[in-house]
């Protein structure tokens, strides 16, 4: 069952990292767009950016390899530090000798840690903003709850974007005295 | 100014720290603080457009940290590499942020009084995050850059109101969904390139022939799709009218013009240098499917923009339906489409911001930007209405303005290609635009209320008395950046072939299919 090119030994040992951050990504996605809860949503916000940040994590994992910092025996500054102890910031200093090929398997690759550690702190920076756009809109409104927050909108959104020749109308609606006036005054 | 490119990012982000720091306390500082950074962020933007043009491969690179392309294979270090289409656009980019930020000095004290420092220090960052995208070599930085101007918008957005900000927690959802599948995109490049750097990932597709491997189509259509949420194109626009209606005066006029059209420039940058003609246009699905979802795009925001009745929210679909311009003059596949792109995108920002400085001024005049709000205006405030409408005009696509031009190119690019379809929608909206401009001007000239009923006597006769028809200009801060604005539409126009011709000089390399008129 496990044998090489069978489908289950390729859904769930070549390629497991691969579902299971799909499989999160998705929950992520789901939460972000059926949820009706703001909280819920970033929660599902933070769990979209989690999957892509164990997607790369998990591609830079390599068998048997260690950090990526040079083992004793590769330090090439080992050597060359005591030899030149008298112009410590020599240039040729800095030209370090390339690994060969064999030595450089038995290091990991630091880039897409790097990388994720940068995503890392954009995602803490976008989930602090919306958090503060929560408080915000409970502030204004009253709810985080999106279906009662669109309801209050749209009431808001109808009031302010009324024509300004109805509003002076209903206006002269109000105080019946004025409302010849007022008509006159629009068809002057 | 050897490194005029670096200075580009370090006024605006030094400016940023300073405003930050010492605005506190000194409230009156940021504002000359932001316009010194801008003018000397425009200055170096124009020197590297400069050297781009005279250099003999016509772009100009810079990798920080001392690495060099002689001594470390490429890839090695961040570069900052302008050619002549991110030159062009970054020009662009702080062109607006000068504008923008000479603008701002009246809007920001009265609509976020005390707020200053914050407001002018995300104004900063937001140019920088913007110029940024458009110079940048890297295809991980570029989505670093993408989230700093993303972050920055959100904050800009959400200083006004509380109305503002419930509508931009439905930017922060999209926009991040929008960015995320991007970063996911960029990983599977990186999975099958061991490349981040744009021109190395290139270099590596055409090497090794990947054009057929089915990890680089996944990586094509995820980049491809968190590019089209983020630039508002059509299904994925619900974001854009609402945050842009509901934000600051300042701030719409600062990023509409941009935030969209710098991720068209993207969209540019991945299919022509990432991923390479070849790998764009004929090895995947979507060169058959975009143009017609750009089709569906075009009417759509069309048909919206024409049920508005306000200025601004108007003016949001307007945005939206042009994104469907600029992205099909890209996907009919055809040199003068991406001329008209290209161009379209210098000349939309222009005129954009055109009509967001003057619906800035009216909204501050009149408390109102429904339609019914400004009658007998241009009797009160002729400069700000001639030059909203100049804006109008290079929309609709009237012929000195530039929007005539890099509508010619399009359409051109849609007849030469025998897309028949692009080219019907494109005349479509631009009837509907007309529509739209001329009941503004109907409204604003003749004295006609909501239901056609005449109100004057005729002969220019609005029906207002006296004390409404007084000439009352808006503060001259806030028109001469307008006047300015309308001035740029005006002059792109006129020396559009001198714009063109560095257009024609990027794409030569590329070797696009020109069509022929049959």
């Amino acid at each position: 069952m496990f044998e090489e090119g069978h489908i289950i030994n390729e859904l769930l040992i070549e390629r497991l990292n691969y579902f299971i951050y799909v499989i999160l990504l998705m929950i992520g996605l789901h939460a972000m767009i059926s949820k009706r809860n703001l909280i819920k949503k970033l929660i599902g916000m933070s769990i979209f950016q989690t999957a892509i940040i164990l997607f790369y994590v998990s591609i830079g994992v390599k068998d048997e390899a260690t950090v990526p910092i040079y083992k004793a025996h590769h330090d090439p500054h080992g050597a060359h530090v005591q030899n030149h102890e008298s112009n410590g910031l020599d240039d040729k200093l800095h030209i370090i000798e390339p690994l060969e090929k064999e030595e450089v398997r038995e290091y990991a690759n630091p880039l897409p840690h790097v990388l994720m550690l940068t995503a890392i702190v954009v995602g803490v920076a976008t989930l602090g903003l919306a958090l503060a756009l929560c408080q915000r809109i409970y502030q204004g409104y009253g709810t985080i709850e999106e279906d009662e927050l669109l309801a209050k909108l749209e009431r808001a959104d109808a009031r302010t974007s009324i024509s300004p020749l109805v509003k002076s109308k209903n206006s002269s609606i109000t105080r019946p005295l004025a409302g010849d006036a007022g008509k006159s005054k629009v068809k002057k | 100014m050897e490194n005029a490119i670096a200075w580009i990012f370090i006024f605006p982000l030094s400016g940023a720290v300073l405003v930050s720091l010492l605005g506190m306390n000194l409230k009156k500082i940021c504002y000359p603080i932001s316009v010194l950074s801008m003018i000397g962020s425009f200055i170096a933007g124009s020197l590297t457009l400069k050297q781009a043009i005279e250099s003999p491969n016509h772009e100009v690179s810079y990798i920080l940290g001392g690495w060099t392309l002689d001594q470390y294979p490429r890839g090695v270090g961040i570069e900052f590499r302008a050619d002549l289409l991110g030159a062009l656009i970054s020009l662009v980019v702080l062109g607006v942020g000068l504008v923008v930020s000479f603008y701002s000095k009246i809007p920001v004290q009265e609509e976020t009084p005390g707020k200053e420092p914050l407001f002018y220090s995300l104004f900063l960052l937001q140019i920088t995050g913007l110029a940024g995208i458009c110079l940048t070599g890297d295809a991980f930085n570029l989505y670093v850059l993408i989230e700093v101007a993303a972050l920055t918008g959100y904050g800009l957005i959400a200083i006004g109101s509380n109305r503002a900000a419930a509508a931009t927690f439905n930017y922060v959802i999209l926009g991040t969904i929008g960015a995320s599948l991007y970063l996911l995109g960029v990983g599977y490049l990186y999975i099958k390139t061991g490349m981040l750097n744009m021109v190395g990932i290139n270099e590596e597709i055409v090497s090794n022939g990947l054009m057929d491997s089915a990890t680089m189509q996944v990586a094509f259509v995820l980049i491809g799709l968190g590019i089209l949420i983020k630039m508002a194109f059509f299904p994925f626009h619900a974001w854009l009218p609402n945050s842009y209606c509901n934000a600051p005066t300042t701030t719409s006029s600062l990023l509409a013009p941009l935030v969209t059209k710098v991720m068209i420039y993207v969209m540019i940058r991945m299919v022509l240098t990432v991923f390479g003609v070849e790998f764009s246009f004929e090895s995947t699905l979507w060169a058959g499917v975009m143009p017609w979802l750009v089709v569906v795009a075009i009417v759509s925001a069309a048909v919206m923009a024409l049920a508005q009745r306000e200025v601004k929210r108007m003016l949001g679909y307007l945005v939206v339906a042009e994104v469907g311009y600029m992205v099909g003059g890209v996907w009919i596949y055809n040199y003068y489409g991406l001329i008209g792109s290209i161009f379209h995108v210098i000349s939309d920002a222009c005129m954009t911001l055109c009509l967001f400085l003057g619906t800035g001024i009216i909204l501050r005049k009149c408390k109102t930007t429904h339609f019914d709000g400004l009658r007998g205006l241009f009797s009160k405030m002729p400069i700000t209405m001639t030059g909203f409408f100049i804006g109008g005009f290079s929309i609709i696509g009237l012929p000195p303005t530039c929007g005539f031009f890099s509508k010619w190119y399009l359409i051109t690019g849609g007849m030469v290609s025998h897309r028949w379809e692009y080219l019907v929608v494109l005349m479509l909206s631009t009837m509907v635009m007309v529509v739209l401009f001329f009941r503004l001007i109907e409204r604003i000239h003749l004295a006609v209320n909501e239901s056609g009923e005449n109100l004057g006597h005729g002969h220019g006769d609005l029906g207002l008395n006296e004390e409404q028809t007084k000439f009352e200009e808006g503060p001259l801060s806030m028109v001469i950046p307008l006047v300015v604005a309308a001035a740029v539409v005006l002059v792109i126009g006129i020396y559009n072939q001198n714009v063109v011709n560095q257009i024609e000089v990027f794409l030569e390399p590329f070797n696009l299919p020109r069509g022929t008129i049959d």
